[in-house]
């Protein structure tokens, strides 16, 4: 199924085109445009240049060191969960029921953490953690642990991992179990022919199959996480100190709380920046993995 | 079984019952007096109370909060799905000017951090008049959901064989009437998936939820973090409030529950 060229498609197009550049590009503009002055309030403002932007990114002055330090705590965060939840996501997926009611069940109940509300996601386990009327506080105070989200840094990070395993692993078992879900019979009937090992099958069979969806996982995973804002906002406030202040919160500080326009735009456009490039380095592999697989399967 | 690995209901077992179990914990707290909250730990509330449901039933702040939330995400739903279908077609069938770069762009807007369009939404939004109502936050998430549905469906539109769209116009149909009599309803499934994705990423986002309502438009999600802290700590409302939270996407979720996966996968699986 080729797709044949047709220039009038721009008109079937344009509806999505116009939301969406009245919903980005616009206010975009207004974000470049305080990138580039200072203001005092009382809306007067100062031509101000690339002066913010060399400030950004000198990690000596307070604002770049700020961003740099919010910046590799962000993608430290990323990794340590990407690292958790692919394996743990592809396992659970291996686990999933084959067939009858108990398949749905489970796909609801895992479903269910996707649902829920990011800032009572984050409330529920400000709550669970809680030693005093917190079921995990109070069972890891039991044991002897002397554990506080709200002190102590370790148990901060601990806590935001832990939730954001809970609310996102889901995410990449539900697609990889789309993914397995795919496969036909015969590929295993002819393994077991083979005798193939548990291992080969997965390795030959079940990885190359998963590796278009876990693409998509690892890509939103990573998104997600990189502006992560809500949930660790509710239960730490990015505290103790800094020690939770990812991207996100830093520039709403910034941005919302000391009203620094100028600053806060010209983070808004590194960090847009760095999201933009690594989203194109996914869309590259993806479409070209899609190419490979299905000539015929187009835009990605 | 192939498909099997060794151990694993334990494995499944366990990370269901990891799902569950903070789940549980707010409907067993939602469900008990502030005073049992606060004295005793208890697996199971020993003076069941419906009392934080009945106030949130009753006081008008309270439930407009979720009224307010359900508003902007049926109008963010239906401009979304709206918009997104023809572009979903366009993208499927049609090769034209520029296609891959406005992929892309949608892509790369449903990645964009809310936080970086929080403040120059209010301006903007304050600026037209529409701060505070519905229609703000329902324009706003058309930022991340626009792309969402245009994916999803572009996904669906693609298992549409194009046989079927020439025989259409062969058999004499006009554009418009080929799509909402053949094309809509054989993707009417995509539809259901678009519609609860983006019912789903509307209902859980907050911040700008929060950024661009202040009184008359407020969502619950806002009302539970201002109530809170101004009322001290009423731990049971707001568990009561939280779980209240949960019910609407655990409703949609059994009518597409054959379709999260596929739907996740932005209907590319």
């Amino acid at each position: 199924m080729d797709r044949t060229v047709n220039q009038k498609a721009w008109f079937l197009v344009l509806p999505v085109f116009l939301v969406v550049a009245f919903s980005a590009v616009l206010p975009l503009m207004t974000v470049v445009n305080y990138s580039m002055q200072d203001t005092f309030g009382n809306n007067q403002f100062f031509w101000n240049g690339v002066g913010w932007f060399k400030e950004l990114l000198d990690p000596s002055t307070d604002l770049g060191g700020r961003f740099f330090a919010s910046l590799w705590r962000n993608l430290f965060f990323s990794a340590v969960i990407l690292a958790i939840e692919v394996p743990l996501g592809i396992v659970v997926a291996l686990s999933m029921p084959r067939r009858g009611w108990s398949v749905a069940a489970c796909l609801v109940i895992m479903a269910l953490p996707l649902l829920i509300p990011w800032n009572v996601v984050g409330t529920i386990w400000q709550i669970f953690g809680r030693p005093d009327i917190g079921l995990l506080g109070y069972v890891l105070h039991k044991i002897g642990l002397n554990y506080n989200y709200v002190s102590n840094d370790l148990d901060a990070w601990a806590t935001v991992i832990v939730m954001d395993v809970w609310h996102w692993t889901s995410l990449v078992a539900l697609l990889c179990y789309a993914g397995l879900k795919s496969i036909p019979d015969a590929y295993y009937q002819a393994a077991q022919i083979d005798g193939a090992s548990r291992w080969a099958v997965f390795k030959a069979i079940q990885l190359p199959k998963m590796n278009r969806v876990l693409l998509i996982a690892v890509l939103l995973r990573f998104m997600d996480s990189f502006m992560i804002y809500t949930e660790p906002f509710v239960v730490t406030g990015g505290g103790p100190g800094n020690s939770t202040t990812f991207v996100s919160i830093e520039l709403v500080k910034i941005a919302l709380g000391q009203f620094d326009l100028g600053k806060a735009a010209a983070l808004s456009l590194v960090y847009n920046l760095i999201i933009i490039i690594v989203c194109w380095v996914f869309y590259t592999v993806m479409t070209n993995a899609g190419a490979e697989r299905q000539p015929s399967k187009g835009v990605a | 079984m192939m498909h099997s690995i060794p151990g694993r209901r334990l494995i499944l077992g366990l990370f269901l019952v990891f799902l569950l179990l903070p789940i549980y914990w707010l409907v067993n707290m939602s469900f008990k007096t502030n005073y049992e909250i606060v004295s005793t730990m208890t697996l199971w509330p020993h003076e069941p109370t419906i009392a934080n449901y009945a106030r949130i039933f009753t006081d008008q702040s309270w439930y407009s909060g979720y009224i307010n939330s359900l508003k902007y995400v049926v109008l963010n739903t239906v401009i979304s799905i709206s918009v997104a279908l023809p572009a979903a077609y366009a993208f499927s069938r049609y090769r034209f000017l520029g296609d891959k770069h406005l992929f892309f762009w949608l892509l790369s807007n449903r990645m964009a951090p809310a936080a970086v369009y929080a403040l120059p939404f209010f301006n903007l939004y304050s600026a037209i008049g529409l701060f505070d109502t519905p229609w703000a936050v329902a324009l706003a998430h058309c930022i991340f959901n626009v792309p969402l549905a245009v994916w999803i469906l572009e996904g669906f539109v693609s298992g549409v064989p194009r046989e079927i769209d020439e025989t259409a116009f062969l058999d004499g149909y006009s554009f418009p009437r080929f799509f909402m009599k053949i094309l809509v309803p054989l993707i009417a499934s995509g539809i259901g998936v678009a519609a609860f994705f983006c019912f789903m990423f509307s209902w859980v986002e907050l911040l700008l939820a929060r950024t661009l309502t202040s009184v008359d438009a407020k969502p619950i999600s806002a009302v539970m973090t201002r109530t809170v802290s101004a009322a001290g700590m009423d731990w049971g409302l707001l568990a009561a409030a939280g779980v209240l939270t949960i019910i609407p996407g655990a409703l949609v979720i059994w009518f597409v529950r054959n379709y999260i996966a596929r739907g996740f996968a932005l209907g590319r699986v």
